[in-house]
């Protein structure tokens, strides 16, 4: 039982966790081109990327 | 304005276009047109999204949208503006439901674990807690996620209707009140779970469909971008001044010059020059028009001046006669009822009445109003919707990503229910069947060094067949030449020194044009040798127009053609396909005989992209447009198809089919499972565990069942 006190809130908090970043990451527009994402791995970036 | 003055005159914040961009297909082409792009005049940034392969342009307001397609020929990609079609942009709607959706999914999996814990055996104080952490994480989370469905609900209820998400609400706050009740009072099962996973699942099926809905179309929209904002208007003094379309009045003269679009119908006066009537018409041939002839909004002239007295502004022009067709036609197609909506219409007052019945029978059986409630709560539960409400989104979406890949951008999910009852297939004859744009005859028979020279004077000018002797000589491995003092005369042609020779690419003179003169346009060029080369243009048909033609009557629909342009010209290739075909029709005449065909029965599938298609477009039962089409024919089109080939319309009806196919499945299987569940849930024996069970499976069945389109489609 004290064992269940401890763990609960650990699951809790890294649930929300969770839940936090995957808002933020949405917000921030990570999901608009998963394609794309895969591909721009792939480039040799030797400038800044333009804009 | 040219792109020159531009980059150099413009200081400000840029404006944004999409454009379909189809060959990308490597990293290599999204790190060029990113690198390349921004290095072109007035064009500041350049952004790929590969997923949709379309490409982001910011760049100087007065930059419109031929020149940025330049930009890209430039580098070397086929571009195509993407005005208003299939977006990929997230809606604000969307982006809510996400959001919910996040929500509802954390708060379903943590909620789930401590139900676990209670299944399979916490007992006592043990229970209480995990009942009171679950009521804890599952009020606000129901609060929040299940909004979209209260407020839907609640306007219903407003307006003395039921849908979907009336049982779906009274079921969600009915079992989270009772499980908070049964928590207070410490009881043996809540029903926490049940209530997020539903809420979870549905949140899921509107995430998809959201991601389906096209913008809605306004094609009046993009009809007044196309005409001129102003004109040059002539004073009686003979001075000329600037005034904007709206200032401009029937007997107006103006002077319109060459390359400007008219803003408002009328005669000319003085002057000729040929009209590029193919925005209105779908005739692609430039049309010469002298003294005395009409000349319309929204045509562009192409080579001189001229003065023109108006006889048609505002509202009372062609242009504005096309636009409330369309939008007579698109409300007409507005009244069909996606198949989704048919089937929850049936479903709220079964389930209504079942949930009713169960609690009162129970309460006849004499089981008290607590036992009773908890019944019909499980009643409410199990027939959940949820396998439901997946059944067409998923089959959608799991369709337009394959169909995306093909090229094919799909703008509404009703289209493929329309798309799949199709049985006829009407198309336009110019930009459909064939390419909507010249290509040269006859290079093969010039040199190498001719074929450089004539490559060199193409570059010098911005004449559509001078770009289209440009295009085809693009692809062969001969470098332009090396020429000097060259020189364009707009209206007559580019002259240049090649050496010692004087060359020139020029309007034919009379009588070096052959006798049997079909009308076709055609350029002269001075090379190196004493006669001129004569180059014919002709806009060829789409390379696999026949192939998809017989693939499509195959499918069960015949095809026939559908022209404004002329009665010969569409002989020509309604020969050459074997199809029949109707020329000189007028844009009402289009639709009237669309009107016709369904008024008979008939659920034709209309292909077309001018500006003239666009009434019928919208009239059709459903519609196709390529993506060069014109701004409206995207507009008004609910498939648009990337590329040069049409074999993406049969394609696109298979996978409609298919797709059909799927959803029905998937209706049988949520049926099914609700026929098996309702009589355990109604006879008292669900447990929360066997509701959480029964529910994921159905909907997992029916996702599954879904994701088998991936690859049936291709």
């Amino acid at each position: 039982m004290n064992g269940l006190l401890f763990l609960i809130p650990v699951a809790l908090l890294l649930g929300l966790t969770g839940l936090v970043a995957f808002l933020w990451s949405l917000r921030a527009g990570q999901f608009d081109d998963p394609d794309g994402a895969a591909m721009r791995i792939l480039i040799e970036d030797d400038d800044s990327p333009a804009s | 304005m040219s792109y020159h003055d531009a980059s150099e005159a413009w200081t400000g914040t840029p404006v944004e276009t999409r454009f379909a961009v189809p060959d990308m297909h490597c990293a290599g082409c999204i790190a060029k047109i990113e690198r390349l792009l921004p290095a072109q005049p007035g064009i500041e940034g350049a952004r790929v999204n590969f997923s949709s392969k379309t490409v982001t342009v910011a760049h100087a307001p007065a930059l419109e949208e031929p020149d940025i397609i330049r930009a890209f020929d430039a580098i070397g990609f086929e571009a195509q503006s993407l005005q208003g079609a299939a977006s990929q942009a997230r809606s604000a709607a969307l982006k809510r439901l996400i959001r919910a959706l996040a929500v509802a999914g954390f708060a379903a999996m943590n909620v789930m674990l401590l139900s676990v814990s209670v299944w399979s055996g916490a007992d006592g104080n043990a229970r209480h807690l995990f009942h009171w952490i679950s009521a804890l994480i599952a009020i606000p989370a129901v609060a929040y996620a299940g909004r979209p469905f209260f407020e839907s609900a609640f306007r219903a209820l407003r307006a003395g209707t039921t849908n979907m998400d009336v049982p779906i609400s009274i079921g969600v706050t009915l079992a989270t009140g009772m499980s908070f009740y049964e928590t207070i009072v410490g009881g043996e099962h809540a029903w926490f779970d049940g209530a997020l996973m539903l809420l979870a699942f549905l949140l899921a099926g509107r995430v998809l469909d959201e991601m389906m809905r096209g913008r809605a179309a306004s094609g009046a929209e993009a009809l007044v971008r196309r005409t001129a904002p102003g004109a040059m208007r002539l004073d009686a003094a003979g001075g000329s001044q600037w005034v904007s379309a709206d200032a401009l009045a029937v007997g107006d003269r103006l002077l319109v010059a060459a390359g400007e679009r008219l803003a408002a119908d009328g005669i000319i006066e003085q002057g000729s020059s040929r009209f590029d009537l193919s925005l209105l018409t779908g005739e692609s041939a430039p049309v010469v028009a002298g003294p005395g002839d009409t000349a319309t909004a929204g045509t562009l002239n192409l080579e001189a001046p001229v003065t023109l007295r108006v006889t048609a502004v505002g509202e009372a022009r062609t242009i504005a006669e096309i636009a409330r067709l369309m939008e007579g036609a698109a409300q007409s197609r507005s009244h069909y009822v996606r198949i989704a909506d048919r089937a929850s219409r049936l479903y709220a007052p079964v389930v209504h009445l079942l949930a009713g019945l169960s609690f009162a029978g129970w309460m006849i059986a004499g089981a008290g109003w607590h036992q009773s409630l908890l019944v019909a709560i499980a009643v409410l539960i199990i027939t959940c919707p949820c396998a439901l409400g997946l059944a067409v989104p998923v089959a959608q979406v799991v369709v337009c990503g394959t169909m995306m890949r093909a090229g094919l951008l799909v703008k509404d999910g009703s289209a493929l229910e329309r798309l799949a009852q199709a049985d006829e297939a009407l198309l336009d004859k110019t930009g459909t069947l064939t390419l909507g744009r010249p290509v040269p005859d006859g290079l093969e028979t010039l040199g190498e060094a001719e074929r450089g020279i004539v490559r060199a004077l193409a570059m010098a000018s911005r004449h559509p067949l001078a770009i289209a002797l440009r295009q085809a000589l693009g692809g062969a491995d001969v470098g332009p030449a090396t020429l000097t003092d060259v020189v364009e005369k707009p209206g007559e042609g580019v002259e240049a020194r090649y050496g010692d020779h004087l060359v020139a690419m020029r309007r034919p003179r009379p009588g070096e044009l052959p006798a049997d003169g079909d009308g076709r346009a055609a350029v002269a060029l001075d090379l190196l040798g004493e006669a001129p080369h004569i180059i014919r243009f002709t806009d060829a048909l789409r390379p696999d127009a026949a192939d998809a033609l017989a693939q499509l009557a195959a499918l069960g629909l015949p095809a026939r053609i559908m022209s404004g342009d002329r009665e010969d010209a569409v002989k020509a290739v309604s020969d050459r396909l074997g199809i029949p075909g109707e020329g000189d029709m007028r844009p009402a005449d289009k639709m009237a005989l669309l009107e016709a065909r369904i008024a008979a029965g008939h659920r034709p599938l209309m292909v077309g992209d001018g500006l003239n298609d666009g009434p019928a477009l919208a009239a059709a039962h459903v519609s196709m447009a390529p993506a060069s089409a014109s701004d409206v024919g995207q507009q008004a089109a609910d498939i648009v198809f990337l590329g040069d080939r049409l074999g993406g319309i049969p394609v696109a009806v298979r996978a409609a089919r298919a797709t059909m196919r799927v959803v029905r499945e998937n209706f049988a299987l949520a049926v099914g499972y609700n026929v098996l569940a309702v009589p355990l849930a109604m006879a008292g024996k669900v447990t929360p565990l066997i509701a959480a069970v029964a529910m994921s499976t159905s909907s997992l069945i029916v996702i599954a069942n879904s994701l088998r389109l991936r690859w049936k489609v291709k």
